[in-house]
């Protein structure tokens, strides 16, 4: 089953007089329980189109479906009901509330989905056992490393069970190791879950984790390989 | 709500100076107000009470042919037999003084120097004559049979140079229309601290005013003390006679309380002055906090946090900026206005005509005017922060992540 799918979709950004096509019409279908990466040089559009899968912005013309319902012209309201139900996100910053601790990150996505106490604390200690990071709870962002806070931030992507992951450069301020566990990780979530996860990465030493490697340049879907496949 | 509380305070924790030099504008404000307008409640109290005690009383009962600003002495424009109405007048039970009193206008000269006075006669023995009696400052308070004796205000007795035992010339008009003028001693110097009623008043006692003015067993009007303002009209209506005039207090004092809605008026002005720079300044800080926080807020929008949500979450900073600025406020001019109920703000001979101010004035607050600020400044609060509030639930996620 699709959990996403892109039609002829394309993002046009206009700054003054100057457009710049970031996307110039992609259509892309994304499987249950897919490890795509997305791969190309920057600018190539790969973040546009995370960001069209993920609700965050809105195509220029085309399509975007989540979970098979069409999401292309949802309100602002709407987009953020889906996405707090359906999508988690993983960010090239660490992107946590600097002011609450790891356990209250996590938490954060189940408090807006109304999630009772009980069933948030054992699903926030679950995803941060799942992470490896029970031990740093109650630790803010300052106080853990980058790789912890990256790690947070997955655990809080997983923390409502979304069908779709999606992530951003996940590794890029990451060194060699710290970057290889978050990927273990990402991998292992989902072949345990099932969940399935979308990576735009230029850092080739993440891309053989992938099972499907799609390939942007210039705003479109130049190679879309499948297990090694072309 | 717990979290976007924990979340709130945090963010404000987080630039403690910045938040606190808010709460403190916030707090200053309050304070401000609390003071100003503690000082005006307790100006217009204390002028009302003054007029009330010295001038008005709760009550008085006047012939009918009584007409305002004019001081008549002929018997058609006096009370008849007055202390037959006294005794009526007692006989309610919220009165707690009824005592007849006679006015009369006169030229009080010394040596070559003369003034305009009024002279009041007073049955000595009335508890309506305790402001006098307790702020005699040198001599004795006059006696009923005492057929020469006066007192003088304390401003007069500085301005015509007169001590007690000094022999002065009283010039008045009788009730026939001829001129009288007797000499009277000084008995005694009266303070009111009360310069517009000092400089002008002269007391003897009722039954010598009568008769220095050909008035005998009459009286210009019924000075009634009641226990409380508000049971005014009650009595005023139980009294009600073709006969009389009834005149309350605020029918006799009806510049003060139009003074009290002119300032009450300048006081809303004011108001929004003060809490107008105040809202500004945490506008600025909310403003702030959302353009260093513009990530943070596309996180919160990126993981389902609507609009409405954003906007609470800066509402509830607003809030407790406004409910520490509050405290503090209420606790800092509260100390002010302590200071100056008990030490009042020295104001000398601040005349207007028919009020009579203290010379000192003494801050009252009221749990209404308390309450009434707190509620504005926090409501005023909360109205400066819905412009930062929308403008970080306005934001758009994708352009908010990729802020700096």
């Amino acid at each position: 089953m699709e959990v996403t799918k892109i039609m002829d979709a394309t993002r046009v950004y206009k700054i003054g007089e100057v457009e710049t096509k970031a996307l110039r019409g992609v259509n892309l279908s994304i499987e249950n329980g897919e490890f795509t990466a997305l791969v190309g040089p920057s600018g190539s559009g790969k973040t546009t189109l995370l960001q069209l899968i993920g609700l965050l912005d809105k195509p220029t013309s085309g399509q975007v479906f989540i979970n098979g319902k069409d999401a292309t012209n949802l309100n602002r309201n709407q987009r953020a009901d889906l996405r707090k139900d359906a999508i988690g996100f993983v960010f090239q910053f660490f992107a946590l509330i600097p002011t609450l601790t790891a356990y209250e990150n996590v938490e954060m996505p189940l408090l807006l989905n109304g999630t009772k106490p009980a069933d948030r604390k054992r699903r926030v200690n679950e995803m941060l056992e799942a992470v490896g990071l029970a031990d740093r709870a109650h630790h803010r962002p300052d106080q853990l490393s980058g790789g912890q806070q990256q790690r947070v931030a997955v655990a809080r992507a997983l923390a409502t069970n979304p069908k779709l992951i999606l992530a951003d450069e996940p590794t890029a301020n990451l060194d060699t190791e710290n970057g290889k566990q978050v990927m273990d990780i990402m991998q292992r979530l989902n072949k345990e879950t099932g969940v399935t996860f979308v990576f735009a990465t230029h850092d080739p030493r993440v891309i053989h984790y992938a099972n499907r490697v799609v390939t942007l340049e210039d705003g479109l879907i130049v190679k879309d390989s499948k297990n090694g496949k072309h | 709500m717990t979290q976007l509380f924990k979340l709130a305070y945090r963010n404000l924790w987080r630039n403690k100076t910045r938040s606190f030099l808010s709460m403190l504008a916030v707090a200053g404000g309050v304070a401000l107000l609390l003071l100003m307008v503690s000082v005006l409640e307790g100006e217009m109290r204390g002028a009302l009470n003054n007029t009330i005690r010295l001038q008005s009383g709760h009550l008085q009962i006047r012939p009918a042919s009584y007409e305002e600003g004019k001081v008549s002495l002929k018997w058609e424009d006096l009370i008849a037999d007055p202390n037959q109405l006294v005794d009526k007048v007692k006989s309610l039970p919220q009165v707690v003084e009824a005592t007849p009193r006679l006015n009369a206008s006169a030229i009080l000269s010394i040596r070559d120097e003369s003034k305009g006075v009024q002279i009041i006669g007073v049955d000595p023995a009335s508890t309506a004559n305790q402001p006098y009696r307790q702020g005699m400052i040198a001599g004795d308070f006059i006696q009923a049979d005492d057929r020469e004796g006066i007192l003088i205000g304390n401003i007069l007795a500085d301005k015509l140079n007169l001590k007690v035992n000094d022999k002065v010339n009283l010039l008045a008009t009788t009730s026939n229309g001829d001129v009288d003028e007797q000499l009277f001693t000084v008995r005694g110097i009266f303070t009111t601290r009360t310069p517009g009623f000092d400089e002008f008043n002269v007391l003897m006692p009722l039954a010598k005013a009568q008769t220095f003015t050909a008035t005998e067993n009459h009286a210009s009007a019924i000075f009634v003390m009641l226990q409380e303002n508000e049971q005014a009209d009650a009595v005023a209506q139980a009294l009600k006679s073709n006969n009389y005039q009834i005149a309350t207090w605020r029918d006799q004092n009806q510049f003060v309380v139009q003074f009290e809605d002119y300032a009450n008026a300048f006081f809303v002005v004011l108001y929004l002055i003060v809490l107008g720079i105040t809202a500004t300044v945490v506008t600025n800080t909310l403003v702030m906090a959302v353009f260093e926080r513009t990530r943070e807020i596309g996180i919160l929008a990126a993981i389902g946090m609507k609009g409405r949500g954003i906007m609470a979450q800066f509402l509830m900073e607003a809030a407790l900026l406004a409910t520490g600025g509050v405290i503090l406020g209420l606790i800092l001019g509260g100390a002010a206005v302590y200071y100056y109920t008990v030490n009042g703000i020295y104001i000398g001979n601040y005349g207007i005509t028919g009020v009579l101010f203290e010379d000192r004035i003494y801050a009252y607050l009221t749990v209404d005017n308390m309450i009434n600020l707190a509620v504005v400044a926090y409501i005023v609060t909360l109205v400066a922060s819905l412009y930062p509030a929308r403008l970080a639930a306005r934001m758009e996620p994708v352009e908010a992540l990729h802020e700096q």
